[in-house]
C-alpha cells in the first residue's frame, strides 16, 4: 500500500497515540517516537507500529508518533487508520484481519 | 440467565475509556461508533473498537457495539469490521420497523458466512427512537431470532414528539410498548440513558419506575451509575427468602408426585413460581431456581 500523502490519526488524549504517517523520503520505514516512556516502552511500541505498518503492506513510510501511554490495540489501531488514510484507501480488507 | 441491569455507553473513538471499559462491573458494555463519534473519526474508531475486541478480555460483561444505522451508509462499514471481531451483540440505532432489523440481520449473516463464524451466532439488539417505531415496537421485538431486547432512545424519541424529557410523563406510552413488545417476545427491555449524572436522586427516581415497569436494566452513561443501579435490581433478603420457601414447596411436591404445591396453606401458583425463579436468578442464585 503506497503513502501518498501526509495524515494523521489518535489524539494527545491519555491512553492514546497520535501517529502521523508521512510519504518516505528514503526506501523504508523510519519511526520518530516521542513517549514519556520511552525508555521502558519504546522499543516495544516502535516494533508495534512497524508490525502494523508491515500487515497492512506498507513498505515505505515516514511515521512521527506521540504517545501519551497507549495500549498495544491503541497503537494497532492509529496507526492502521493513519495509514489508510496517508495511502488514500477506504479497502480495509476486513476479511483479511480476521 | 444473563442479567442486563446496566449496558454502559463508551465513546468508541477513545482509548483511555476502552481500556478501563470492564473495571467498573457492567452487565454489559456498549461500545458506541454512532453519536459520541465525529463524523471525521468513524474509521478510526472502527480500527480502534476491532483492535480492543480482539485483544482485550472484558469477561464476564457483554459486549455490545452500537453501529450506525444502515441508511447512513456507515452502518455496513461498521458491520463489515465488527462482527469479525466477535462481539455477542449488534445493536442497531433508530429501529423504525421490523424491516431495519431484517436488512441489518442480512448483511450480518452474509459477513458471518464469509468469516467463517457460525451463523447466528452474532446477537442484535434495536433500539427504538422514534414515535413510528415505538408504534411498531412488537414487530420489531418479534423480527430476528438474534434480537436478544430491545431498547429505548429517549432524546430522539421527545425530539420526535415534540416534547423534552421532563419528569417521565412523555416517556409513559414508549416504555409502555416497548417493555410489553419485549415480553411478549421473550426477550429484554433496556431503557434509556438518565443524563444528569451529577444528580443520583433524579436518577434513582428513574430507575425505580422502569424496574417497576419491568424492564431489565437501563443504559448508565458513567460508571458511577453502574453501583446504584445493580442495589436497586438486588431483591431483598426477604424476598429471596420467600423464594426460596416457594421453591422448596415446588421441588417437596415434585418429589411427592403431588402436581399441586402449598405454602402456609395457600396453593402455589404458577405465576408464584415463575416470579420466584426469576427473582432467584436476578440474585444470581440460579442453582436454587431449579425445580427438581
Amino acid at each position: 500500500m503506497k503513502i501518498v500523502k501526509p495524515a494523521s490519526a489518535g489524539t494527545l488524549e491519555s491512553s492514546d497515540i497520535q501517529i502521523r504517517v508521512e510519504p518516505a523520503e528514503q526506501p523504508g520505514i523510519e519511526v520518530h517516537l516521542t513517549s514519556s516512556v520511552k525508555q521502558q516502552f519504546g522499543k516495544k511500541i516502535i516494533q508495534v507500529i512497524r508490525d502494523t505498518l508491515e500487515e497492512i503492506g506498507v513498505t515505505d513510510a515516514y511515521v512521527e508518533a506521540v504517545d501519551k501511554g497507549a495500549l498495544d490495540c491503541a497503537v494497532r489501531a492509529r496507526t492502521a487508520a493513519a495509514a489508510f488514510r496517508a495511502a488514500d484507501n477506504t479497502d480495509y480488507e476486513w476479511r483479511v484481519r480476521s | 440467565m444473563r442479567l442486563r441491569r446496566t449496558m454502559m455507553f463508551v465513546p468508541g473513538n477513545n482509548p483511555g475509556m476502552i481500556k478501563d471499559a470492564g473495571i467498573y462491573g457492567a452487565d454489559c458494555i456498549m461500545f458506541d461508533l454512532e453519536d459520541s463519534v465525529a463524523i471525521t473519526e468513524k474509521d478510526a474508531a472502527r480500527f480502534l473498537v476491532y483492535s480492543a475486541l480482539t485483544t482485550l478480555d472484558y469477561s464476564p460483561a457483554e459486549i455490545v457495539v452500537r453501529i450506525n444505522d444502515l441508511s447512513s451508509g456507515l452502518g455496513v462499514q461498521d458491520l463489515e469490521a465488527i462482527v469479525r471481531a466477535r462481539p455477542h451483540v449488534i445493536r442497531l440505532p433508530k429501529t423504525e420497523t421490523a424491516q431495519d432489523v431484517i436488512d441489518c440481520e442480512k448483511e450480518i449473516e452474509r459477513i458471518e458466512k464469509e468469516a467463517g463464524i457460525p451463523v447466528g451466532s452474532t446477537g442484535m439488539m434495536a433500539a427504538i427512537e422514534g414515535a413510528e417505531g415505538v408504534l411498531n415496537a412488537a414487530e420489531i421485538a418479534k423480527s430476528s431470532k438474534r434480537l436478544i431486547g430491545i431498547a429505548l432512545g429517549a432524546e430522539d424519541y421527545v425530539t420526535d414528539l415534540k416534547t423534552t424529557r421532563s419528569d417521565g410523563t412523555e416517556l409513559a406510552f414508549a416504555r409502555g410498548m416497548i417493555v410489553n413488545a419485549a415480553r411478549a417476545a421473550g426477550i429484554d427491555a433496556l431503557d434509556t440513558v438518565y443524563s444528569d449524572v451529577s444528580n443520583e436522586e433524579g436518577f434513582l427516581a428513574e430507575a425505580t419506575i422502569i424496574k417497576k415497569m419491568g424492564f431489565s436494566g437501563k443504559s448508565v452513561i458513567n460508571p458511577r451509575q453502574i453501583d446504584p443501579l445493580h442495589r436497586l435490581f438486588k431483591p431483598s433478603d426477604k424476598d429471596i427468602e420467600k423464594a426460596r420457601a416457594i421453591m422448596e414447596a415446588i421441588r417437596d411436591a415434585n418429589a411427592r408426585g403431588s402436581g399441586v404445591a402449598s405454602l402456609n396453606g395457600k396453593m402455589i401458583d404458577k405465576p408464584v413460581v415463575t416470579r420466584a425463579k426469576y427473582l432467584l436468578e436476578l440474585a444470581g442464585l440460579e442453582e436454587e431456581a431449579e425445580e427438581e
